[in-house]
Formats: C-alpha cells, sequence, structure tokens
C-alpha cells in the first residue's frame, strides 16, 4: 500500500523500535497490575515487586470473587453486566423508536421533539449529579436497576445516528412497501431493521464499554453493597490513610473489572472502530 | 432532508417518541431545571426553608479564591491531557502508516485501553506511583527522587494527567491512523521523489492534511478532560492535596455530596452546563463543516 516512499532497511527497524516501544509504554500499567494479582501482599509491601508472575493466581482470583471487598467481586460483574445491558438495549430500542418517528412520520411538534431530544447532548449525568440524584432519590430508585439503568438511558448520540441512517434509505423501499401493503409497523420490523443491523451492532459494542466503565452515578446511588457496580467497588477497595490493603486482592478485582470490556473491543474490532467512528464520541 | 415519502398516522409517532421523551423529561430536564432553580436560593442552617439570594451564589461562586483556582486547575489539566494524550497518538500513528507488515497486530496492541474504564486506570497508575510499595516510586527513589503525590500538588497533578492521557491514547490513535490512511499517497510519491526527506514531507504536506482530524479531536479530548476524568481524580487524589488536582466536576461533586452546599453545587453546575453547551457547539460547527469538505 505504502508504495515506494521509504522501505530502505534502517529506517523500517526504527519504525518497528518505536512501535514496539509504544506498545510497551501503553501495555506496562497493565502487565504490573497482572504480575501484582499473581504474587503474594509480602511481595508487594517490600518494594521492588517481582516483574514475572508469580504462582497465588487462583488464590488471589478466587479471593476477590468470592469475598471481595464490601461484596464479592462475582456480585458486582454480575451488577455491572445488568447495567451495561440495561443501558444498552434500553438505549438502542428508545432511539431507533424516536428516530423512525422523526424521520417517516409527518407530524405537529416534530422538529421541538428533536431539538429536545439532541439538547441532551449538552448535558452529561457529571454536571447535573446533584439534582438528578435528588429527583432519583424522590422517585423512590436508590439502589435500584431501574435507578442506575434509567438516567443513563437517553442519547442523543444514538437518535442522531439511526436518523442519518434513515434518511439514506432509498424512499423507493418505502414506496414499494407501501404498494404491497405494508404498514408502518411491517415496514419498521420486516426492512428497517435488517437494514440496520450491522449499525445496530457497532453501536451495541460501543455503548457496552460506555455502560460498563460507569463509575460516579453508581458510586452515589448504590449504598447498599450488595447492589455496588465493579467499576465503583474497586474504590471501596482503596486504601485510606496508611492503613495496608491486599493489593494483589484489588489487583485482581481490577483485571477482573477491565476483562470484559477489552475482550468487546478486541474480539469485535471491525464493528467497535465502526462505531467510534461513526457516533464520533 | 425530508423524506418524500412518510407514514400516516395520528397517534403512533407520539407513542414512538413517547418514551425517549419521557426519560428526557424525567432525568434531564427536571434536573437541569432544578439545578438553575437551586442556584437562586440558598438553605438555611437547619434545612428547614431556602431563602432567594438571586445571583447571590454566582457572585459568591466567582468571589470564592477556591472556585476561580479550580477553573486554572481545569484549564492547566486539561491543556496537559490533550497535548501528552495526541502527540503521543500522533507519533505512533505516523509509524503505523510506515509499517507494511503486521499493521493489524500493532493496531490491537494500541487500542484496547479504550476500553478501560477511567477509574480502573486511576487503580492502576496510583499502583505503580504508590509511595511506599509502586514499582516506579521505588524506581524514582533509587535514581535519587522522592515520589510522594499525597504532598506534592505538581507530582499529583502529573500522575493525574498521566493516567487521563494513557486512557485517551487509543482513541486518538484509531482517528490519526484513519486519516493519515486517507490521503492520497501519490501526493506523499511526488514530493519524495522531489527530494523532501520525511519531515519536510511530514510538516508540510501531511500534517496539514490532517487539521480537520486534528480539530475534531482537539475538542473531544478537551471535552474528555473537562468531564469523564472524574474516575481519574476520585481514585488517586481525591482533588487534593491542597485542591492542587480539584479539576471542575470534582468540585460540583466535592460540594454537593461532601460538603453538602447545594446552592453553590447547583450554581456551579449551571456553569458547567454553559460549558458543556459552548463546547458542543463548537463541536458540531466543526463536524458540519468537515462534513461538507
Amino acid at each position: 500500500m505504502s508504495g515506494m516512499v521509504e522501505k530502505r532497511g534502517l529506517g523500517t527497524w526504527l519504525t518497528h523500535a518505536g512501535l514496539i516501544f509504544g506498545i510497551a509504554v501503553i501495555c506496562f500499567p497493565i502487565w504490573i497490575a497482572f504480575v501484582a494479582s499473581t504474587v503474594t501482599q509480602d511481595d508487594l509491601i517490600r518494594p521492588p515487586m517481582p516483574l514475572l508472575p508469580g504462582p497465588h493466581f487462583l488464590d488471589n482470583y478466587l479471593e476477590a470473587l468470592l469475598t471481595g471487598g464490601v461484596a464479592p467481586v462475582w456480585q458486582m460483574l454480575l451488577n455491572s453486566l445488568v447495567m451495561a445491558l440495561g443501558i444498552t438495549i434500553g438505549k438502542i430500542i428508545i432511539s431507533l423508536l424516536s428516530a423512525y418517528a422523526i424521520v417517516y412520520f409527518k407530524f405537529r411538534f416534530r422538529m421541538l421533539f428533536f431539538w429536545l431530544i439532541f439538547m441532551t447532548l449538552m448535558l452529561p449525568v457529571e454536571v447535573r449529579i446533584v439534582p438528578t440524584y435528588e429527583v432519583v432519590a424522590s422517585l423512590g430508585l436508590l439502589n435500584s436497576y431501574t435507578g442506575l439503568i434509567l438516567p443513563l438511558i437517553a442519547s442523543a448520540t444514538a437518535t442522531f445516528l439511526f436518523r442519518q441512517l434513515f434518511m439514506t434509505i432509498p424512499d423507493e423501499l418505502t414506496e414499494a412497501a407501501r404498494v404491497d401493503g405494508a404498514g408502518p409497523v411491517r415496514f419498521f420490523i420486516d426492512i428497517l431493521l435488517p437494514m440496520s443491523r450491522t449499525n445496530i451492532a457497532a453501536l451495541f459494542v460501543i455503548l457496552f464499554i460506555y455502560g460498563w466503565n460507569q463509575y460516579l452515578w453508581p458510586l452515589l446511588i448504590t449504598t447498599e453493597p450488595s447492589m455496588n457496580t465493579v467499576i465503583m467497588g474497586i474504590k471501596q477497595m482503596l486504601p485510606t490513610g496508611d492503613q495496608t490493603v491486599e493489593w494483589p486482592v484489588i489487583m485482581a478485582t481490577a483485571m477482573l473489572a477491565m476483562l470484559p470490556p477489552v475482550l468487546v473491543v478486541i474480539g469485535m474490532q471491525k464493528l467497535f472502530v465502526k462505531g467510534l467512528v461513526e457516533s464520533e464520541k | 432532508m425530508e423524506k418524500r415519502v412518510v407514514f400516516d398516522n395520528r397517534w403512533l409517532p407520539y407513542l414512538l417518541v413517547a418514551p425517549q421523551l419521557l426519560v428526557t423529561f424525567v432525568f434531564f430536564f427536571w434536573p437541569a431545571g432544578q439545578a438553575i432553580y437551586q442556584s437562586a436560593f440558598i438553605p438555611d442552617p437547619f434545612g428547614l426553608k431556602t431563602q432567594f439570594v438571586g445571583f447571590g451564589n454566582f457572585e459568591y461562586l466567582f468571589g470564592n479564591r477556591y472556585y476561580r483556582e479550580s477553573f486554572l486547575t481545569t484549564a492547566v489539566f486539561s491543556v496537559l491531557v490533550t497535548i501528552s494524550a495526541m502527540s503521543f497518538a500522533l507519533w505512533l500513528a505516523v509509524l503505523a502508516d510506515r509499517v507494511i507488515k503486521g499493521s493489524s497486530a500493532y493496531r490491537t496492541l494500541l487500542i484496547w485501553p479504550y476500553a478501560v474504564a477511567p477509574a480502573i486506570a486511576g487503580v492502576l497508575w496510583l499502583f505503580m506511583f504508590n509511595p511506599f510499595t509502586g514499582v516506579i516510586a521505588w524506581m524514582l527513589a533509587h535514581a535519587g527522587y522522592v515520589w510522594n503525590h499525597n504532598l506534592d500538588g505538581g507530582q499529583a497533578m502529573a500522575l493525574v494527567v498521566a493516567a487521563s492521557a494513557w486512557k485517551q491514547i487509543s482513541y486518538n490513535f484509531l482517528f490519526f491512523l484513519a486519516g493519515l490512511q486517507a490521503i492520497p499517497k501519490s501526493v506523499i510519491e511526488a514530493a519524495a521523489i522531489d527530494g523532501a526527506s520525511f519531515w519536510r514531507r511530514f510538516w508540510t504536506i501531511v500534517f496539514p492534511l490532517l487539521s480537520p482530524t486534528t480539530f475534531f479531536l482537539l475538542v473531544v479530548n478537551i471535552i474528555y478532560a473537562f468531564f469523564d476524568t472524574f474516575g481519574v481524580i476520585h481514585t488517586i487524589t481525591q482533588g487534593g492535596p491542597q485542591q492542587s488536582t480539584t479539576i471542575l466536576v470534582y468540585k460540583v461533586f466535592a460540594d454537593g455530596f461532601v460538603g453538602q452546599d447545594l446552592g453553590s453545587s447547583a450554581a456551579q453546575s449551571v456553569v458547567l452546563l454553559a460549558l458543556v453547551g459552548i463546547l458542543t457547539v463548537v463541536q458540531f460547527r466543526f463536524i458540519e463543516r468537515r462534513v461538507h469538505y
């Protein structure tokens, strides 16, 4: 692909050396975390810590999963999974429906609705944190999956994306469907959904990572340990002041917490890149 | 931008937009309205009733030294995160663009940190730089440099910047690489035939052609540094020492939930709302322009 430019020996070697150096810098924190999750606390509190994995992999991961911090990690992983899937599926469904209405129907207040949805782009949860908490508390949704999921579900980005996609679908298709006697519901289920399949999948990957990695919101509204998600639960295991903590267990938890989204990115790389480029944040 | 063929139905479109509108009203507009309303009141010490103060909370806010310093901290933090994450990513993308064999393997190894949560990134970097046991703190100590980000504000800032930038490199890398690969190779080859060196070609041809991507990433990185780095700050420094890493988003949280100063926190939310609004408009104007390229 790169043709005739710069193919001389030394340049190529320097390029590879640079890339390997870059990867080493980026992977170093994870390698250290992995090593720390396979040794004992004694190995870690007397520096320097070992740079190669030890034999305590199973001990540490089992302790994290079954005992953990304030709640066992298996339970926190389960909560994270429910929250991530709830946010992902919820966002996709409500955005598909509203984008369909806005593109394929003419009705009063259509543009007003569109702008109301669009404005939510400007209001990330971190910004309106106290009043959103109060609203959710007054609805009695603290420590519930509904409270974890619903406030994060409205998404102008996804609505936008589906709107763009629907605009590119040729009108002839809609006409043909109408001639065949298909109503709006039929058209949506039989034609629009199958045509949006890859876009939905790409969005699924991005939204799953977004949902899984939520931190501040679960930190505020899950006061009961049994409702903690793993990303915020790990904060509760960290030292406050001079107390010593079980670093191997914390690092095992960190590895477990990043495993699902990392697997999604690596396993579905094509969809991930597509989703990232299309949603552009 | 309008469909020629549309469906006729009296109530179906309203039913279809209802779920999203409902969620938007309950969890976006109601809280945002509350923030604006609360920002004009202060509660009495017993929390029994509130007193209208108009713009009093805002006057108090901008008269407050810590709040003004938090603005400066946020600016320093965002600039450092953006520059370090973007320059390192651009360097890697330029290298990856030159590679013919194994480029997809490199890409896989470089993009996965995108999936790591900011809070987890914070935990990993905190562990490496832990003043007593951290592996890098230990190395620095042996090189004669004392590391303790719990005491030294500059070191604390460096650490939260490093952790935040580390997580953002993969995103920037992907977009820079896509931008580089979209540049026609013939342009670069022509310059090479004319005898332009690699760096000369980079600064006179590649970098200018890359500017749409660079501007786009600039806005995205600033928004990331402003709002998405809460987890990094909260796990590593909690805004300390002496507020040296208290960025605006962290301060809204600290004043509202830890300090229980609701009027001030609401006023801060309103200021942030205005900031996000400006950034979003900049981002959209820019994306619009890019679409018409």
